[in-house]
Parts: C-alpha cells; sequence; structure tokens
C-alpha cells in the first residue's frame, strides 16, 4: 500500500489485490475505516453495485453514530468503450470476467475534505474544500 | 435473510397461482428529482388521492411510502400496481444545508438523522422490488455515482427499469444527456409537477410491466 501526505492531504492508494479476497463486510469496513480517518482512498478496480450499496448503507449509519461525520464522496471511472471496436469491447469483456474491473479506478472522500467529485465519461475531477 | 425468503415465496406463489395481483413498482433516484411528485400525479390520476408531501427542502420522503391497488388504465389494457415511493438516495447528509432553506437547527439535525435511516430503507427495499422506475433530474449532471450504483444494483438484481428524465420543463433539462449517459435503457422525458407527457410516460411503464 502506497501513501502520500501533503500538507494534511492524504491520499491511500489501494491496489485491487489488497481487498480481493474480503468479504463484502470486511472490505466495506476497510474502506469505511479509511474515510471516517480522513483519507482520500484510491482503489484500482471498482467495487461490485452491491458492495457500492452496501458502502453507502454503512456510511449513513455511520453519519449517525459518529460525531462530525457527515459521508463521503465516492466516484468510479472506467474506460470509454462506446467508440470501440467489437473485437476491443469483446477483448475487454472476457478480462473484466477474468480479472476483474482492474482497468476501472474507485475514488472515496470523506465528504468533509471532498466537496464534489465532478464526473463525467472522460475525466474525473475532485473539488475539495477549503 | 429474512427478505430474501419473502420475496422468494411471494414470487413462488404468484407463479403458482398464475397472474400477479399487482405489480410492485418502485421509484428511485437522487433526492429532490421529483419521485414523490410522479408517484403523487400517478396516484391522484388513478384514485383521486396523493400518496405523500413534496417540499423544495431535499429529503422530505424520508420513509418508504406506498399506495395499493393503482389501477392504470391505458389504451384499453387495465394494470394495477403497487406503487412504492422511496426517500432519496443519497451518500452524504449535512444538516447544514438545511438551514440554507430556513429550516431551524432542531428541526434540520432530526431531518438529517431521518435521512439516513431513510436511505438505508431505500437501499433494504431494493431486494423487494418487482420493477423500478429511476427518476432523475434532466436539469442535474446525470453522472452521478448514486445514479450509477442504483441502476447497477437494478441490473445486478435483474430488475427491470426504466428511466424517467424528470423537470423537462425546466430551461436547463436535457433529456439527451440522460439518454447519452445510460444508452442501455430506455429514457422518458416529462414533467411531473406540470403533467407533460404523461401519455408517454404511461406506454414506457406497460412495457416496463411486461418485463416483470
Amino acid at each position: 500500500m502506497k501513501k502520500n501526505t501533503l500538507k494534511g492531504l492524504s491520499l491511500q492508494v489501494i491496489p485491487f489485490s489488497e481487498i480481493e479476497n474480503l468479504s463484502i463486510s470486511e472490505r466495506v469496513k476497510k474502506l469505511l475505516t479509511l474515510v471516517v480517518a480522513q483519507k482520500i482512498v484510491i482503489i484500482q478496480g471498482r467495487l461490485r453495485p452491491e458492495e457500492e450499496a452496501r458502502l453507502i448503507e454503512d456510511t449513513m449509519a455511520m453519519v449517525d453514530h459518529i460525531k462530525n461525520f457527515k459521508g463521503m464522496e465516492l466516484a468510479v471511472i472506467e474506460p470509454d468503450m462506446k467508440d470501440k471496436d467489437l473485437w476491443t469491447k469483446v477483448r475487454y469483456g472476457i478480462a473484466k470476467r477474468l480479472v476483474g474491473e482492474s482497468s476501472a479506478l474507485t475514488i472515496i472522500g470523506p465528504c468533509s475534505l471532498v466537496r464534489e467529485i465532478k464526473r463525467d465519461p472522460k475525466k474525473i475531477e475532485l473539488l475539495l474544500t477549503n | 435473510m429474512l427478505r430474501i425468503l419473502k420475496s422468494l415465496s411471494r414470487k413462488m406463489l404468484s407463479s403458482f397461482f398464475g397472474r400477479k395481483e399487482e405489480i410492485r413498482i418502485g421509484f428511485y433516484g437522487p433526492p429532490n428529482a421529483g419521485k414523490t411528485s410522479l408517484a403523487n400525479r400517478i396516484c391522484k390520476d388513478w384514485t383521486g388521492a396523493e400518496i405523500g408531501q413534496v417540499s423544495k427542502v431535499p429529503h422530505e420522503t424520508r420513509h418508504v411510502q406506498f399506495k395499493e391497488k393503482v389501477e392504470i388504465n391505458y389504451k384499453g389494457k387495465t394494470l394495477t400496481f403497487k406503487i412504492v415511493d422511496t426517500p432519496g438516495i443519497a451518500t452524504k447528509i449535512d444538516y447544514e444545508d438545511f438551514l440554507h432553506f430556513g429550516v431551524k437547527k432542531g428541526a434540520a439535525k432530526k431531518r438529517a438523522k431521518e435521512a439516513t435511516q431513510g436511505i438505508i430503507e431505500s437501499i433494504q427495499w431494493l431486494e423487494d422490488m418487482e420493477a423500478v422506475v429511476v427518476v432523475l433530474d434532466a436539469s442535474e449532471n446525470p453522472y452521478s455515482q448514486v445514479n450509477i450504483t442504483i441502476i447497477g444494483n437494478l441490473v445486478a438484481r435483474k430488475i427491470p427499469l426504466l428511466l424517467v428524465a424528470n423537470k423537462i420543463d425546466l430551461k436547463k433539462a436535457e433529456i439527451k444527456k440522460v439518454q447519452a449517459a445510460f444508452p442501455e435503457y430506455p429514457v422518458v422525458g416529462i414533467s411531473a409537477k406540470e403533467g407533460l407527457h404523461m401519455d408517454e410516460f404511461y406506454e414506457a411503464l406497460f412495457a416496463l410491466a411486461k418485463k416483470v
């Protein structure tokens, strides 16, 4: 796990291999522990939809119980396959099934640090609070 | 676990006894997209009574609310729905956001607490839906992770969905942006508040019901 600190801003980069063998609960707990500790987490890969839903559920439960924790911002960026030829799409689909969505990036940050994550299909913009 | 077993037994019973009595249809989406406005419009059109209150303050709906036996007639066909209106799903709740709408501090804190529980309730109810209408505000950026998470969960659970681009009466509304964001799904542009394009909505709703 790499860790970079820049004037109070802490980014935590998690390779997918570090969380791939964890159960949904363990995975969500690990991510939320980091977010509550005021870290912006960058995951190589993406969570499954049910894990994202669980992450939102558990975040809400924590908002209710942890003072000054108001939630998180979450965004996923994936390669844009819209204009790619069929063969590229098929290869991408097979790779996705075999090794998971490792070409995606997931960013999760506490909303006290990350005001907004602006996402359009091609880029992600992290707007930090002052 | 209990919820999954309940849902499974209901599915087995309905397939054993043939035609479904009513279709459970959920209204999902981010806060202030107009889920309750649309549910109200449908319920008022076909039962004469509304389902819930609407407000400019986000998270007005903080509990799942229902209207059973909503019988809709469209082009000579009739279908009966159980309308399930859910609280808007968000990843953050800050009581201070409600203060900007003139809500007092105590009431804002209470609203925030109820809103967090409402979001959990919404997500837990997903399992029980037979079809879902995802309501988005057509004047907002559709590429929000909440929208993607809701749609991803419906696809993973094999629940048929219809996308509604609401608030097309607003100048900033762009249905094309919603269509471009989710090209795999049918999108209907409406204004629940003004009752615009409701015919197209009912046509799409009946097409959605066929997939159940």
